[in-house]
């Protein structure tokens, strides 16, 4: 008889446990790139690029600060982000309207799950259907629009789908009240089904672009990375991750690791939180 | 054709682009990967071979393959009790409480973490863990990218479940309740059964994450294709084969990696076709 309250308590205390130990990680994570990386952090490290791997030599030696920032990085991750939001954004929040509209249809569970399929393929596949269609066909090298085509591929999946279940959480009154007064289907769409639901589209176009931001595989052999600032989308561009990348691959650049995966974790995590704020409340 | 029609065209031909580009990506990894099953038929899939040397060249995907799916099995075995716990604690134990918020989020933030930044802190924090307690030499291998993987995995395999767990109607647990049972029993009896669609399908789910995974296992694996002999030993996955290999690659070993590709895209999207398929079975 007494067993089972022993029992129970001991499964209670396992459980609470086992769930402090699944917080750990990101408190050490944390901790980790706040201790080793907020040295690194001034001004140049905003203003200036990646520094040669003689320069983070010489000052590694004379016990100074390395020199130099990640502005290409931050350039390059802008510019592919900016391009690969302009191709996914309308092209997602249309599918997911389409999605929406014709709920139940045959054709729109195909494209249903085929966006599904896709937005859990791995993001190196991703990467190779950057390099075929992009950078050996179109770029005839390693580029900035091959690295956006990629992450744009990335982000359309989750787009459609945060658009979709947003859409679904609108009253249909409010839909109908528009339809029977004779309005047009475009501006239904336009003033009726965007504006209500406008912060829940924000929050999963900021939830998808936090997705690709931290994302080094599909760049690594798309953008290939650059050591200088370029806004060029046929020339090959850096990323804040590839910049962690090649400073990981060179001993002398160590230092710099921890300040870039700080500030690419603060601004990924800031985007989290805000999307997280903005997000309608599910009833 | 009026205004109503054009509306409904344009939603749908847009829809048709995230079906042209997953066509487009079956088309180019397939048509990619015919040199390589042309020179060595499925003998390829099943042969553990990998010399690139020019003359002899011999690959066999097997290695990685079963690189693969080890650590992502370990990974899903260690991060099972954690997730399942965390499960439990925020959405039966301490459901609604300000604790399980917090806990909440902090698992949350695990998904925004990069892939990179876990490589990093597996690299420099975990792997001399892993040496100093004896495990393997280097602290490289399958252990550590399972420990990682699990890690990065929480999240995938704790929202879900957690979602499902917490929308157990109260009537049920009360009806055990009022029979006497403990909460562990309550818990095994009637919540964990209710909610088991929804529980199988986010540890499925979190297991294809595991699967695609890039960068964080091709920084701790060891990288050597060849059958690991143990789970301390090193090893490859196919994605991080493909990471690191990808770059110099051409002519038939180039046409090995897509394959490896191709293969990773199939199951992965066998994976999650599976998660979506048990949430509809059991709902």
């Amino acid at each position: 008889m007494t067993a089972r309250p022993i029992k129970n308590s001991i499964f209670k205390g396992a459980v609470i446990v086992f769930s402090l130990i699944a917080i750990t990680p990101i408190l050490l994570i944390i901790y980790e790139l706040v201790r080793k990386g907020y040295k690194q952090i001034n001004i140049s490290f905003f203003t200036e690029v990646a520094p040669s791997t003689w320069d983070a030599m010489m000052a590694n030696n004379n016990g100074e600060l390395i020199p130099g920032g990640i502005l290409n990085g931050i350039t390059g991750t802008l510019l592919m982000v900016f391009v690969a939001s302009i191709i996914a954004i309308p092209i997602g929040l249309i599918t997911g309207i389409y999605l929406y509209e014709n709920a139940g249809k045959r054709y729109a569970n195909v494209i249903r799950s085929i966006s599904d399929i896709l937005q859990g393929s791995p993001s190196i596949v991703i990467g190779i259907i950057g390099y075929f269609w992009v950078v050996k066909y179109i770029t005839n090298g390693f580029s900035a629009l091959a690295g956006s085509v990629a992450l744009a591929i990335m982000m359309l999946p989750l787009i459609i789908r945060s658009t979709e279940e947003t859409l679904k959480m609108i009253p249909q009154t409010i839909k109908e009240a528009g339809l029977a007064l004779g309005v047009p289907y475009h501006k239904i769409i336009m003033r009726v089904l965007i504006p209500t639901s406008f912060s829940g589209l924000v929050t999963g176009i900021l939830l998808a672009l936090s997705r690709v931001i931290g994302e080094t595989a599909p760049l690594l052999i798309t953008a290939l990375g650059s050591p200088m600032v370029n806004f060029n989308l046929d020339k090959p561009a850096s990323a804040v991750p590839l910049l962690i990348w090649e400073f990981y691959n060179d001993p002398n650049m160590v230092n710099l690791i921890w300040s870039s995966s700080l500030f690419l974790v603060v601004f990924i995590l800031t985007m989290n939180l805000i999307s997280k704020k903005i997000a309608p409340k599910k009833n | 054709m009026n205004s109503e029609n054009i509306t409904k065209n344009i939603l749908f031909v847009t829809s048709l682009i995230i079906l042209l580009i997953s066509i487009g990506m079956v088309i180019t990894l397939v048509s990619g990967s015919i040199p390589i099953f042309k020179e060595f038929g499925f003998q390829f899939i099943y042969s553990t071979e990998w010399d690139p040397t020019a003359g002899r060249e011999n690959y066999g995907a097997l290695p990685v393959i079963v690189g693969t799916l080890i650590t992502s099995f370990l990974a899903l075995i260690i991060c099972l009790p954690l997730a399942f716990s965390t499960s439990l604690f925020i959405a039966e134990y301490y459901k609604g409480s300000i604790i399980s918020k917090i806990i909440g989020t902090l698992i949350d933030l695990l998904a925004g973490i990069p892939s990179i930044v876990y490589g990093l802190w597996g690299f420099y924090v975990l792997r001399p863990f892993i040496v100093q307690l004896g495990l393997s030499e280097q602290g490289y291998g399958i252990f550590t990218s399972s420990l990682v993987l699990a890690i990065m995995i929480i999240p995938y395999a704790t929202s879900l479940s957690t979602e499902i767990i917490s929308l157990v109607p109260n009537h049920l647990k009360e009806a055990a309740y009022s029979l006497g049972a403990t909460r562990l029993e309550v818990i095994f009896n009637v919540t964990v059964p209710a909610a088991r669609s929804g529980i199988i399908a986010s540890y499925i789910l979190a297991f294809g994450r595991a699967i695609g995974e890039t960068m964080a296992v091709t920084m701790l694996i060891g990288n050597r294709n060849a059958i690991p002999h143990s789970i301390f030993d090193i090893g490859n996955t196919m994605a991080s084969v493909i990471a690191n290999q990808f770059g110099e690659a051409e002519g038939l070993k180039l046409s090995a990696l897509i394959a490896i590709g191709l293969l990773l895209f199939l199951i992965t999207a066998i994976i999650n076709y599976l998660g979506k398929l048990v949430i509809k079975q059991f709902s």
